[in-house]
């Protein structure tokens, strides 16, 4: 028996992340944190450090509510849609020079990557390795934009790599289908590199959509990719990845993304779009309630469910 | 009534680049299907010239069968159906720079006569006039795919003389140079092949400059002067793309982009 990790979002934000913290909330497209990410506005954590392959949505509205000092990333934009109004904001001088929070808050500090970087960054940290090697980069501008990005010779003699350093988060936040109470996380559909992120933090919380048994867990263990034993705190939280989607439960509320490019377009708009949906709400339960029953059936998928494999019984 | 076009179904010219584009992969096997355009045009081709071509998402998907046009290069739909889902680092490390990719379908925001790409800023990185995404896996795909295909809307703007910022690297400044430092550092993919744009289809000649091979219907050589921002070097015999079949357009219009999102 093991003891329950899970807690309330409040409480696993309020313990677990600190101001100056570097966080990652991972998610590639799917299972985005949201309700996390949500949780850390209303708790006005600040001075964060941000990593994120995909700044998605919720890093424009993290960064709008002036969370963030700094972002580490990949690819930046609204997946389909667009671009990001508020971090573009706190980018491009011209457009901070023209007012709003972009205006306000200071210059965002960048440090840039490409995926497979990115990547390699989390794999680095997890393993606890100086740097991890890869043969993107030559002869791209990336080396000059960000210097921490190395050319390294093999100790092979067969030539020159790039090297990235690793990253290893204070937080990492991974939103998953389902856990147990200890922390033991199963995933399906994209994985992104939520492991990975996971493996390299110091601290790390995982919200679920929902919380089972740890004879679920072991019922079918080659689908845990987090282990209970690197996990600080569970958060039960059914819709927490709105808008972006969990697979085979919600589909990505695609009007959301849609809605959102206009919105973030008017620091005047996201600014009352916070107030509304984010501190004017105590947490995700109300988030779903004002969301309303219509549209979270609208996003429900139809079926296609798995063969089962057979284990064995081995005694 | 008639037309000069009767019997043809009019077609936008965003409709005409997109069929282009999915012609190009007949024959191919392992498509890397990058954001955007590449997207549309590659789910047409698995519907239309390549029904066996495996579809690789850099979210960790070998061998998606979308049922519907993903909204992104992570929709579930990609999923659902695929031969492999797996971690990032694993398509990446083991698929990507492994060498199992024959195509790597790439957008640009700018684009030089090298096929040199541009998607991170628009004016000086430190301040820029336009933020643009940046990488995301482009610049790995434009090495380790074994050839690597653009599709991209063309003006002075964005087929220019000099790029603002080398995401991702094509010819580098010519054949030469490009066959070298490809050779040095081990890369597997040998450069950009095609280039498709909404005037035109480009191919790179012996010394990694992009030549106009065909027009779509309607452009004029006049037109892609005036969207290039450098002077174009056009094949001895210049075809004119053959337009769009009925089967082609109601594939894009009723199941890929009903909404227009695409082709508007």
């Amino acid at each position: 028996m093991s003891t329950s990790k899970v807690a309330s979002m409040h409480d696993a934000v309020a313990d677990v992340v600190r101001d100056g913290d570097t966080v990652a909330i991972e998610g590639f497209t799917h299972l985005i944190g949201f309700s996390a990410g949500h949780e850390i506005i209303r708790q006005r954590k600040r001075d964060l450090t941000l990593a994120r392959m995909t700044p998605d949505l919720i890093y424009d509205q993290m960064i709008a509510a002036g969370c963030a000092r700094k972002l580490i990333f990949s690819w930046l934009g609204n997946p389909g849609v667009g671009g990001l109004g508020a971090i573009r904001r706190r980018i491009e001088p011209a457009t901070s020079a023209a007012g709003g929070a972009g205006g306000l808050l200071p210059r965002l500090e960048i440090e840039e990557y490409s995926h497979f970087g990115m990547v390699g960054r989390y794999t680095a940290g997890a393993a606890n390795l100086p740097f991890y090697p890869l043969r993107s980069y030559f002869e791209t501008d990336l080396p000059k934009a960000n210097p921490l990005i190395r050319e390294i010779e093999s100790p092979y003699g067969d030539g020159k790599v790039y090297a990235v350093p690793p990253l290893k988060p204070d937080v990492s936040i991974i939103h998953a289908q389902r856990a147990d109470a200890a922390g033991n996380t199963q995933v399906w559909g994209l994985l992104g590199c939520q492991k990975e992120a996971a493996f390299a933090a110091e601290r790390v919380i995982v919200v679920v959509e929902e919380l089972v048994d740890e004879s679920v867990v072991r019922a079918d263990p080659n689908r845990t990719i987090i282990p209970g034993l690197i996990v600080d705190a569970v958060v039960v939280e059914p819709f927490g990845a709105h808008p972006s989607y969990v697979q085979g439960t919600y589909d990505r509320d695609n009007r959301f993304y849609l809605d959102w490019d206009a919105i973030t377009r008017d620091e005047e708009a996201l600014q009352a779009w916070l107030g509304e949906w984010v501190y004017g709400l105590d947490g995700r339960a109300e988030y779903v309630e004002k969301l309303g029953p219509e549209r979270i059936a609208s996003l429900k998928p139809g079926s296609a469910p798995s063969g089962s494999v057979d284990y064995g019984e081995y005694r | 009534m008639t037309s000069p076009d009767a019997g043809a179904a009019a077609f936008s010219k965003s409709e005409m680049m997109i069929v282009a584009a999915s012609r190009e992969l007949a024959g191919q096997r392992v498509c890397f299907v990058g954001v955007g355009l590449p997207n549309i045009a590659v789910n047409l081709a698995q519907r239309t010239v390549a029904p066996e071509i495996e579809l690789v998402y850099e979210s960790g998907v070998f061998g998606a069968k979308p049922a519907r046009l993903p909204l992104s290069i992570g929709d579930p739909t990609i999923v659902t159906g695929a031969t492999s889902v797996t971690s990032m680092f694993e398509l990446f490390s083991f698929y990507l720079q492994g060498g199992l990719i024959d195509v790597g379908f790439l957008g640009a925001a700018q684009i030089d006569r090298f096929g040199n790409i541009n998607t991170t800023v628009i004016g000086e990185y430190a301040d820029p006039t336009t933020r643009l995404p940046g990488s995301g896996g482009a610049c790995e795909i434009a090495i380790n795919a074994r050839q690597v295909f653009v599709i991209m809307r063309q003006s002075k703007r964005s087929f220019v003389d000099t790029i603002d910022f080398r995401t991702s690297a094509g010819n580098l400044g010519g054949a030469e140079q490009s066959e070298r430092i490809r050779r040095e550092q081990g890369w597997i993919g040998r450069g950009p092949s095609v280039v498709v744009t909404d005037l035109g289809i480009w191919h790179f000649d012996d010394d990694g400059e992009m030549r106009l091979d065909s027009l779509h219907p309607g452009a004029t050589l006049d037109d892609v002067r005036a969207a290039t921002a450098w002077e174009i070097r056009v094949a001895d015999r210049l075809a004119e793309t053959p337009a769009p079949t009925a089967e082609e357009l109601d594939l894009i219009r009723s199941e890929l982009d009903p909404g227009g999102a695409y082709t508007r």
